[in-house]
């Protein structure tokens, strides 16, 4: 447990040479298995720095390490792979393949990485689990992804995410899309499934409210 | 990749009704191609097969091809006439195995008027060897007997027993009719595809009675000679148009080819069927070109459908790549999703013309070999064909290329949040 799960330095990132930084960040680094609460007003470089983190951008100066291997000494295929197999995400919304059923989509990460195919025993029961423990209805698994509601989707979203035990998870603002009353439950049903799975957590949100429910919060400038 | 399969297939069930129309067009243009070249194939294949198991036609000297035309499609007439001697001298060559004379020069109603002897029905054939059979009636046995081909009997409504007048050359001159010499229908002949169903034919002395009042392509005033006395004149003819010669050994065909060439007594031609044939097909094998052309025009349009489908598909499946993306797929993972969803398309299009085709062939091959002369329809895929194939999934392939690019730009400028 000695190796942070993420660790950043030095972070500067702009899209074209002539354009001014769109995200600088100097130091940050989430342990693993904790848990952090990302906010900052739109603009401030959030999705740049999830794109970052995830090995599909990288940065002009500075590094991103995931479980102590920095992504920018790996190759792009390299970094796809990685992302398969330590890395869980989470979107907004529409987050999952809507001609999938549910139990096919919590089961995808499974089929692109071996790693996490092997980390649970048997992938369908394992999604089983977590979908019960995120409190989604067992009689939806076999439907259409696209017939749930949002609320629902998100569940599987964070099933998918957590399946296979990923030491990283991601989550792009997973709650703007629900009313006020389920947010807090929803967050408080992740984190508990993420603790459970080992993940450290990397929550984006606008709403400072939820910023107690986590380790340690993180704020972007504009 | 194996994850990817299962996606794109699903992927492609979820949008199988755009995709649909899609594999609809390709299929057609697939037809069309395959039918296309089929068509070629079986239409080369009858037209060399015209006049089949005959080793050589003989005529005056002239160009190959007008002997090929006049003897075999009675297109156009021959310069000269052959001296009967001539072709009783080279039928008696003893390479020679059957000879059939042919005389021309009459019609009846458009079609030509062919006169031969008995030995033409038991020695003609076409397409793969076929003898002419007959669907009734029988061959000719009375001196104004004639047996009709399948078109004239159809075209004509023409039964046995039918009386007929023969005019003189093409029938288009007034007053050169034959009027005076009817014939009855003998028999009628089976269709065959080629020029014996347009064919009337007569015995060489039937063609010697009815020009025996007749001089220089007019009857003779004041001569009218009825048809009850002519077996009494020598229905021998004096000279006929070309003959057909069948040899014990095809071997020796060009060495009889030659003799022929050498003939002492008049100048004669000898050509081997089938090269002529082939030659004559060169000629008129431009519009052949214009067809496949044709095909591939239509086959263009198909893929563009494909393409266009695919292109406009990308925006509404711009969220599901991303998805993918995050769950680690890569974006050459992409481009593979997209190239390997038109080839399926293309595949199952080439799949399903292929079985069209092949069936429409099965069932209705015999017909349209009956009714345009085509060679019978090939059932499997020909080389030919394989590389038509080949051709079909090179341009699918290329084509698909251009959605599969723009999905990868795509999801690379995209990353994991697609920005819409």
């Amino acid at each position: 447990m000695s190796l942070p799960a993420i660790a950043i330095a030095n972070l500067a990132f702009r899209w074209r040479p002539a354009d001014a930084f769109c995200l600088k960040l100097a130091n940050a680094t989430v342990d693993a298995g904790k848990s952090l609460f990302l906010h900052g007003p739109s603009g401030s470089g959030k999705s740049t720095l999830l794109n970052l983190i995830g090995g599909v951008l990288l940065p002009e100066r500075g590094s991103v390490s995931l479980l102590g291997q920095p992504l920018g000494e790996m190759s792009a295929s390299r970094r796809d792979a990685f992302r398969a197999d330590h890395l869980g995400f989470i979107f907004q919304q529409f987050n999952l393949i809507p001609y999938l059923s549910v139990l096919d989509n919590v089961l995808l990460p499974c089929r692109f990485s071996a790693r996490r195919a092997r980390r649970v025993s048997e992938p369908a029961a394992e999604a089983r689990r977590l979908l019960a423990g995120l409190d989604l209805d067992p009689g939806l698994l076999a439907r259409p992804a696209a017939e749930l509601s949002v609320g629902q989707q998100q569940r599987v979203a964070a099933a998918r995410a957590l399946i296979g035990r990923p030491e990283i998870l991601i989550a792009d603002e997973p709650t703007s899309a629900l009313d006020a009353g389920r947010q807090v439950a929803f967050v408080e049903l992740l984190l508990s499934e993420a603790r459970q799975a080992g993940s450290a957590v990397v929550f984006v949100s606008h709403d400072l409210r939820l910023a107690a429910h986590f380790d340690q919060s993180l704020a972007l400038a504009a | 990749m194996k994850p990817l399969l299962l996606i794109a297939l699903k992927s492609a069930w979820n949008r199988r009704l755009t995709l649909g129309l899609t594999l609809l067009a390709i299929t057609l243009a697939v037809m069309l191609l395959l039918s296309g070249e089929r068509i070629r194939q079986a239409a080369r294949d009858g037209f060399a097969q015209s006049v089949s198991g005959t080793d050589l036609i003989v005529g005056a000297r002239g160009s190959p091809l007008q002997l090929v035309l006049y003897a075999v499609f009675q297109v156009g007439e021959a310069s000269h006439n052959i001296d009967w001697q001539s072709y009783q001298a080279i039928a008696a060559d003893p390479a020679v195995a059957w000879s059939v004379p042919l005389t021309l020069g009459d019609s009846h109603r458009g079609f030509p008027v062919l006169g031969t002897t008995p030995a033409y029905f038991e020695h003609y054939r076409y397409g793969d060897r076929q003898p002419l059979r007959l669907t009734a009636g029988q061959h000719f046995n009375g001196l104004f007997d004639a047996v009709i081909g399948a078109e004239v009997a159809v075209k004509l409504g023409y039964r046995l027993g039918e009386r007929i007048t023969l005019s003189h050359g093409s029938g288009q001159l007034p007053g050169l009719a034959h009027a005076d010499k009817p014939f009855t229908v003998a028999g009628i002949l089976a269709p065959t595809g080629t020029p014996v169903d347009r064919r009337v034919h007569v015995s060489l002395a039937a063609i010697e009675a009815i020009h025996l009042d007749w001089q220089g392509g007019a009857p003779i005033t004041g001569v009218s000679i009825p048809a009850d006395v002519v077996s009494k004149f020598d229905l021998q003819p004096k000279t006929i148009t070309a003959f057909l010669l069948g040899l014990h050994q095809r071997s020796a065909v060009f060495r009889l080819q030659r003799r022929i060439a050498d003939f002492h007594a008049e100048p004669l031609l000898a050509v081997l069927p089938g090269v002529a044939l082939d030659q004559l097909w060169q000629t008129v094998g431009v519009v052949e070109k214009a067809l496949l052309g044709i095909s591939w025009l239509v086959f263009a349009v198909g893929l563009a459908g494909l393409a266009a489908v695919m292109l406009a598909s990308l925006s509404e499946r711009r969220r599901e790549l991303a998805v993918l993306r995050s769950i680690g797929a890569g974006p050459r993972h992409i481009l593979f999703l997209l190239i390997l969803e038109s080839l399926l398309v293309t595949l199952l299009g080439v799949l399903l013309s292929l079985g069209l085709v092949s069936s429409a062939a099965w069932l209705g091959g015999p017909w349209l070999a009956a009714q345009f002369g085509l060679s019978t329809l090939p059932l499997a895929v020909s080389p030919g064909e394989l590389r038509l194939l080949a051709g079909i999934f090179a341009a699918a392939l290329l084509v698909s290329l251009w959605p599969a690019w723009r999905a990868y730009r795509l999801s690379l400028a995209d990353g994991l949040i697609p920005r819409l």
